[in-house]
């Protein structure tokens, strides 16, 4: 498999696209044709041939770019990427954990040789040659989770599990829906999830945290989360909110097509060998509506989804004020037919839009 | 008349408690302007504690309200300072020299029990093992999520952040570890269209 890597842009002229192979495999994350909280963890090993959930860290066309903007914005913004002092061990087991998958699943483009503790990474698509001493932080330009995170896609969040909770003790976070790293550091699993409305209360987090903190060596898990996003931006942190808030009202009826974008999270959580730790990588998928809607199912179930939506959910995830003109403009590409279960495209079976 | 009771609230919002005599070896009492009441309440309720409690006191507004009454207490020591920030050193050396068996009774405004709680934690001592009682003022310590300046005893909502002037509204969500809640830019959305600032809990 060869991917083609898009030179693009996720700020100022934006010009982030996905090629038909992006939107075929794009992650839609609705299975039905409504959507509120669940716990909808299932197990991440593997999926169809070329999905994103096929591999363990899955790379795109976009890996080149993205990891370009975080490198943008850990210049402009340091504390993007954070990690207390006991979790350095965990660090070094999610590079182990990166690389060991990124160079099985994809030979091509990456090799890890290891001899002992002396290992030599190759990076292609970054160009990137390095050998080094494995728990040695001397031999490596960062520590070994940043090091290895400004190689991935997705934000990470690593996760000391002590005192049955699981602990936001270390993270490389840039392309976040509007949460910040460096005030949810060291927080808990229930202080870092205060501010989502209407999940506690539904008993969600008890749920997940008890499925979480029992995730084995091995058998990672996998869910999908979602928000809408103004524009291909992945950095749209609360730090920057002052600066990226007001491109929400750019939003007309003649742009929204290419505008609004459906931001999705492929949430993946695998167990760490050395220091019991969990790591969280967070990816962040970007599809404009007007690219959506050409696969027919998609553009019928998603005007149901946020047309249906709780007020407060629209609100949480912060698209509101924008609901009517979203809901309006992909009525068009509804025409009340049934769609089929799941969140597939079914693109042979599905019918056309009827006009 | 100093006690408030806050509304519930999220996960991430500390819960204040009442503070009571427990067993150990030394006390430790840190408190600021009303949260003197709260000591004086506590030493009643065990006349043997004072002897072996070492107290911090800010009286912030309360000028010399409670001093007669605390120095009566007959506390190991006591000290009085101008400032929490001005103590903090004198507080960490306190810390330092601890052994087990110390307890910790935090008093007063969130902001004091919030900083003298992250330097208690710095020092080994889970935050769950601190007692804590809120009286006076329910001001808060703010941090601008975005020039990560701290703002204390913000009373209002929205509030403008003392460092790089943007209007912040007033958050729930608080950190431990910066001692802090979070404030966020209230007009990002609409540039200049700031809310009429609210005392807060009015």
């Amino acid at each position: 498999m060869t991917i083609q890597f898009n030179d693009e842009t996720f700020r100022d002229d934006y010009t982030f696209r996905n090629s038909q192979w992006a939107i075929d495999r794009f992650p839609f994350p609705f299975h039905e044709d409504s959507y509120m909280y669940s716990v909808n963890m299932e197990q991440h090993q593997g999926g169809p041939a070329g999905s994103v959930f096929e591999k363990r860290f899955d790379v795109d066309e976009h890996y080149v770019s993205e990891m370009k903007d975080r490198a943008l914005v850990l210049a402009e913004d340091p504390l993007r990427c954070q990690c207390l002092p006991h979790m350095t061990l965990a660090g070094w087991d999610l590079l182990e954990l990166i690389m060991v998958s990124k160079s099985e699943d994809y030979p091509d483009l990456f090799e890890l040789h290891r001899e002992g503790n002396n290992w030599h990474w190759i990076n292609k698509p970054l160009g990137i040659d390095h050998k080094f001493v494995f728990l040695d932080e001397t031999t490596l330009p960062y520590g070994p989770m940043e090091y290895i995170t400004r190689q991935s896609q997705g934000d990470f969040a690593v996760l000391d599990q002590r005192d049955d909770n699981l602990w936001m003790d270390a993270g490389m976070v840039t392309t976040q829906a509007d949460w910040s790293l460096d005030f949810d550091i060291g927080m808990n699993f229930f202080e870092w999830h205060a501010p989502v409305p209407k999940a506690n209360e539904m008993g969600i987090f008890v749920r997940a945290l008890k499925f979480l903190l029992n995730i084995q060596q091995g058998t990672p898990a996998r869910r999908l989360n979602w928000t809408m996003t103004v524009n291909p931006l992945l950095d749209t942190s609360p730090e920057n909110y002052h600066k990226w808030g007001v491109q929400k009202t750019t939003l007309t009826p003649e742009n929204i097509g290419t505008k609004q974008h459906l931001r999705v999270e492929l949430q993946t959580f695998f167990r760490l060998p050395r220091s019991n730790a969990l790591v969280f990588p967070i990816r962040c998928y970007l599809i404009s509506l007007q690219d959506l809607v050409t696969v027919p199912k998609w553009g019928r179930r998603l005007h149901r989804v946020i047309r249906d939506l709780p007020v407060e959910l629209a609100t949480y995830k912060g698209f509101i004020d924008n609901r009517p003109m979203i809901v309006d403009y992909l009525s068009q590409f509804d025409d009340g037919l049934p769609t089929s279960d799941g969140i597939w495209p079914d693109k042979n079976t599905e019918p056309p839009l009827q006009t | 008349m100093s006690k408030f009771e806050f509304p519930e609230s999220i996960n991430s919002r500390p819960v204040w408690g009442t503070l009571e005599p427990r067993p150990g070896k030394s006390h430790l009492m840190i408190a600021d302007a009303e949260g003197a009441e709260a000591l004086l309440e506590l030493a009643k309720a065990d006349d043997r504690l004072m002897s072996k409690s070492t107290i911090l006191y800010f009286p912030k507004g309360t000028g010399e309200t409670y001093l007669e009454d605390l120095e009566n207490l007959g506390a190991a020591q006591l000290y009085v300072g101008p400032s929490y920030s001005a103590a903090v050193a004198r507080l960490r050396r306190i810390l330092q020299d601890a052994h087990m068996g110390l307890q910790i009774y935090l008093s007063g405004t969130e902001s004091l029990m919030g900083q003298a709680m992250r330097e208690a934690a710095d020092a080994g001592i889970p935050h769950s093992a601190i007692q804590t009682e809120h009286r006076g003022s329910v001001a808060r310590r703010m941090q601008c999520v975005h020039c990560k300046g701290i703002t204390d005893d913000v009373m209002t909502d929205p509030f403008v952040c003392s460092h790089c002037g943007l209007n912040l509204f007033v958050r729930d969500h608080y950190s431990r570890r910066i001692a802090a809640y979070q404030g966020v830019c209230v007009d990002a959305e609409n540039p200049g269209n700031v809310p009429e600032p609210v005392e807060l809990y009015s």
